[in-house]
């Protein structure tokens, strides 16, 4: 499948390339480049496999003024750069390009600093998301953004997608849960945005850079809010005859201003992969499943699953079963994280990630059935309910490029479905490659061209990442 | 007098500020002008969201609104209350406290990231804005973001408008999450407490799992202008807030209070209380005092709050009291703002930002309200200007 281009590799910057692998070998210490073709190879590409390009080089380095020297000699040559954490991007965002030093964050993953009395951590950039919670959880603290990926995808990554998880509906995104960062900016020079104190006076520079998707600047390290854990959580799995039914449900729990931690779907073919992968006692014979989490203490917990079992009852939910363990709980969830991992050992997938309001549910799910049976393709939907973030994965054979180039399309009429029924392209993952070619369909271009501007105040020269999330043609002149 | 130009329509502010941009007009926007930091300067002209009004699309059930930017706040709070809905940042009010008049609009709430109380733990305006429309300042329209809760399509410039006190662009809509109006609320206050213990007193709070959602001090000095003098107890109160259902509310508040009780006297005020109380806090009420005294609104880390007290008083007359578990510090000064002393003590307790909300006029335009920015920052921050309003047609404090 190669149906997205990227840009042209610059032949001034591949024609230089033994001496800029020379100049890098000199700003960092020993075993901090990477440069033979061979061990370039695991750095060629990201979870979106189906693109995969060699870089120039793979700079690894430990400190933020390594970081910065890197930087600073790539703006004065004119040599492309993508930072990467673990490259579990499922946008291509982490994919390089021919004549780019790929700039990986992996060696900088200490945290520095964890502050309870005002509830904060600070760590590098190449931290993964996990080990922060790891860290804080036996003094009773979560951070609380848990992308599925969240035991290998680093701190870094996750402000690049601003990533999201399934525990966002009640406690938000990256964006809401950070509160600065160090950031290296193209020319080299280093700035701190935002801190422990909330609301920066300035400008909101943080909020571009969250989500900027190593397009404004390399972050290399991170204050981040930490939540103190709450006394309990109670997964509960209700099951229902329709997908429409479950959509429908989600929709007024929403409207009856009940907000549970989590609601994540899964349609009948999710199920199967998940349960057949984690054994977590789904139930098999329905149609759709919701997994509603509650906390709080045990009465919380019960007058809120109160709440929702009366309005799933109104929605014919055919199956109510609570978790009764700490381990079923966790069985549950493991079935719902390894979604994509679980589908991926039995097909070849790429996952959609369009958002759209909850009153549209029903109706996307419908459409996206119609448009994959129409490509004769199979799909399984296993996604952020509450907050209309549906995560569609498209099974196809990657051996065959007739197949993979059908899945692509498929995906594209889902995406323009989900922006038509008033939604978004992508709710999480980003833009990255994969979506770039479509964002026309969401933005005018005066507002794409508005973005662009943005974006070339922190990098006027397109320097960062540059194949990404702009469509190629229509660009300003750098 | 500057003129006022209060266009009808987006694409009449988007002709006004086309054609400005091509000649030497420069515009300060105005909302309700309820929240400006300061008076036009000599030269500039008022574009006025005014007529830009109305809510345009609310849909309860997904927990949103549009509305044009230059609706009253009132009319929205209604429209929401309504419906058992609400702005979760809580947005400031400080018309009592700067004497200002009018209507404050939606546009200036966003415009000044004007949030409240429960900022700390549930975001501020910023968080809540999912999409924008807006003119910039080349008079294009343009919008971004949308309307659904997690959105990553693109860089998210809804973010940087949110607090940007007109700088960047003429807000014209806003879309922005709304959420539930919890069904009961309850504060927890312990009495007598000095500053610093407070401080502990509110981190001990915030490190149990009862979510608490306001987390305020309150000295000896202002307590007897909250609640109309009726807070229980002797000396400072130390108030926590918890909210949600019924049931959780009254389990939570036990345990708090259980908690807390190592710290001092305990006491519990009802729901009716609680909601006019932080109201109070929100607007910082006991300095609505029909003085002009120098009033500054700093935020740093919450430990570093009653750090930042001891130091001033050791130099300058001033009198405080402590928002967002002591992160946010209200300081009305004597007489003299003390704009360097202020800053030198925030920079070096870690770090923060000090805005000056309140002043005499001619105070107001000889201090530099907002924080001043690390070179690099600023530097930044101004190339950001200039991809939003490249001829710097609006006017603003915020960035030069
Ligand atoms: C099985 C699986 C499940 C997933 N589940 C979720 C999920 O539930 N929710 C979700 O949101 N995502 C999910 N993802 C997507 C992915 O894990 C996230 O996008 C993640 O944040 C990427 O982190 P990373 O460290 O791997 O970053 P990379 O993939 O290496 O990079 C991601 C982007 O960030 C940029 N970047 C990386 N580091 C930095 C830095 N230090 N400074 C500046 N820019 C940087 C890169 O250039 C790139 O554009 C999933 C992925 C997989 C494979």
């Amino acid at each position: 499948m190669d149906q997205i281009g990227f840009l042209a590799p610059r032949p001034a910057v591949l024609a230089r390339r033994r001496e800029i692998v020379a100049d890098l070998l000199d700003l960092m210490p020993p075993g901090c480049l990477v440069h033979e073709e061979r061990e370039l190879v695991p750095f060629e590409t990201d979870a979106f496999v189906s693109y995969r390009r060699l870089p120039l080089a793979v700079a690894l380095p430990e400190t933020t003024a390594e970081v910065a020297a890197v930087l600073k000699y790539c703006h004065r040559y004119g040599v492309p750069v993508v930072p990467r954490g673990a490259g579990t991007s499922l946008a291509g965002g982490a994919i390089p390009q021919e004549d780019a030093v790929v700039l990986g964050l992996s060696k900088m993953s200490r945290i520095l600093e964890v502050d309870y009395a005002n509830r904060t951590a600070t760590v590098q950039a190449g931290v993964t998301n996990l080990s922060i919670s790891d860290a804080v959880s036996a003094d009773g603290y979560f951070y609380a953004p848990d992308p599925s990926s969240q035991l290998a995808c680093t701190i870094g990554g996750n402000i690049g997608m601003n990533s999201g998880g399934a525990h966002c509906l009640k406690y938000g995104v990256t964006t809401n849960n950070l509160l600065g960062v160090k950031l290296v900016l193209i020319d080299g020079t280093v700035v701190e945005l935002g801190g422990k104190a909330l609301d920066a006076g300035g400008l909101d520079l943080l909020g571009l850079v969250c989500g900027g998707e190593g397009q404004l600047g390399v972050v290399t390290e991170a204050t981040v809010r930490l939540i103190a854990r709450p006394e309990g959580a109670r997964p509960v799995l209700f099951g229902f005859d329709s997908s429409e039914d479950a959509g429908a449900c989600v929709a007024d729990v929403i409207g009856a201003g009940i907000i549970p931690v989590a609601i994540e779907f899964m349609d009948k073919p999710a199920i199967e992969i998940c349960e057949a992968f984690a054994q977590a006692g789904y139930p098999m014979d329905v149609e759709a499943l919701l997994i509603v989490e509650v906390e709080g203490s045990d009465a919380e917990m019960d007058a809120m699953l109160g709440k929702i079992i009366e309005i799933a009852g109104r929605h014919g939910v055919r199956v109510v079963k609570e978790s009764q363990s700490a381990t079923e709980a966790a069985l549950i969830w493991k079935g719902r994280k390894s979604a994509f991992g679980a589908t991926g050992r039995i097909a070849d997938y790429i996952c959609m990630d369009g958002t759209v309001p909850l009153g549209q549910l029903s109706h996307v799910l419908r459409g996206t059935a119609e448009i994959v049976a129409k490509y004769g393709l199979r799909v399984a939907n296993v996604f952020h309910a509450g907050d209309g973030n549906m995560h569609p994965l498209i099974l196809f054979n990657a051996n065959d490029p007739e197949d993979a180039a059908r899945a692509e399309a498929a995906g594209n009429d889902i995406l323009k479905l989900c922006v038509d029924a008033g939604g978004c392209l992508t709710g999480e993952h980003g833009v990255g490659v994969e979506k770039r070619d479509l964002m026309r369909h969401q933005y005018a271009e005066v507002d794409l061209a508005q973005q662009m501007a943005v974006r070339a105040a922190f990098d006027p020269q397109w320097l960062l990442n540059p194949s990404k999330v702009f469509p190629l043609e229509g660009r300003p002149a750098a | 007098m500057t003129a006022v130009h209060e266009p009808l329509s987006e694409e009449a502010a988007a002709r006004l500020v086309q054609v400005a941009s091509l000649s030497s007009a420069r515009f300060v926007i105005r909302g309700g002008g309820t929240r400006s930091l300061f008076s036009p300067p000599e030269g500039t002209e008022a574009l006025s969201t005014r007529a830009l009004a109305g809510i345009t699309a609310y849909n309860p059930a997904e927990m949103t609104m549009t509305a044009r930017s230059g609706t009253p706040l009132a009319e929205i709070e209604a429209a929401l209350a309504e419906k058992r809905q609400m702005l979760a940042f809580e947005p400031t009010d400080l018309k009592a406290l700067t004497g200002a008049e009018g209507a404050s609009t939606i546009g200036g709430v966003f415009a000044t990231n004007a949030s409240g109380p429960r900022r700390f733990v549930a975001g501020a305006a910023r968080d809540s804005l999912l999409g924008v429309r807006f003119v910039n300042g080349c008079g294009e329209i343009v919008k971004a973001g949308g309307r659904v809760m997690k959105n990553v399509t693109g860089l998210d410039l809804a973010k940087v408008l949110a607090g940007s006190h007109g700088s960047l662009a003429l807000v014209t809509e806003v879309t922005f999450r709304v959420l539930p109006v919890p069904e009961t609320a309850a504060t927890v206050v312990v009495s007598g407490l000095n500053d610093a213990e407070a401080a502990a007193a509110m981190a001990t709070a915030m490190a149990l799992p009862v979510e608490v959602s306001g987390a305020a001090h309150l000295p000896e000095s202002v307590r007897g202008r909250f609640a109309g003098g009726a807070l229980p107890g002797e000396g400072a109160a130390t108030v926590l807030r918890l909210e949600g259902l019924a049931a959780s509310v009254a389990v939570r508040q036990e345990k708090l209070a259980a908690e807390l009780a190592a710290f001092g006297p305990v006491s519990v005020l009802d729901a009716e209380t609680t909601k006019a109380l932080w109201r109070e806090i929100r607007d910082a009420a006991p300095y609505a005092d029909g003085t002009a005294r120098p009033l500054w609104r700093v935020s740093v880390a919450p430990t570093m709050g009653h750090q930042l007290v001891a130091a001033l008083r050791l130099e300058t007359g001033v009198d405080a009291f402590y928002d967002w578990q002591g992160g946010l510090l209200w300081l009305r000064m004597e007489a003299d703002p003390e704009a360097a002393l202020l800053r030198r003590y925030v920079k070096a307790l870690g770090g923060g930002h000090a805005t000056l909300v309140r002043a005499r006029p001619e105070v107001l335009a000889a201090t530099p309200v907002f924080e001043p920015q690390a070179e690099a920052v600023a530097a930044l921050s101004a190339q950001v200007k200039a991809s939003f309003d490249p001829s710097g047609v609006f006017v603003s404090r915020m960035v030069g």
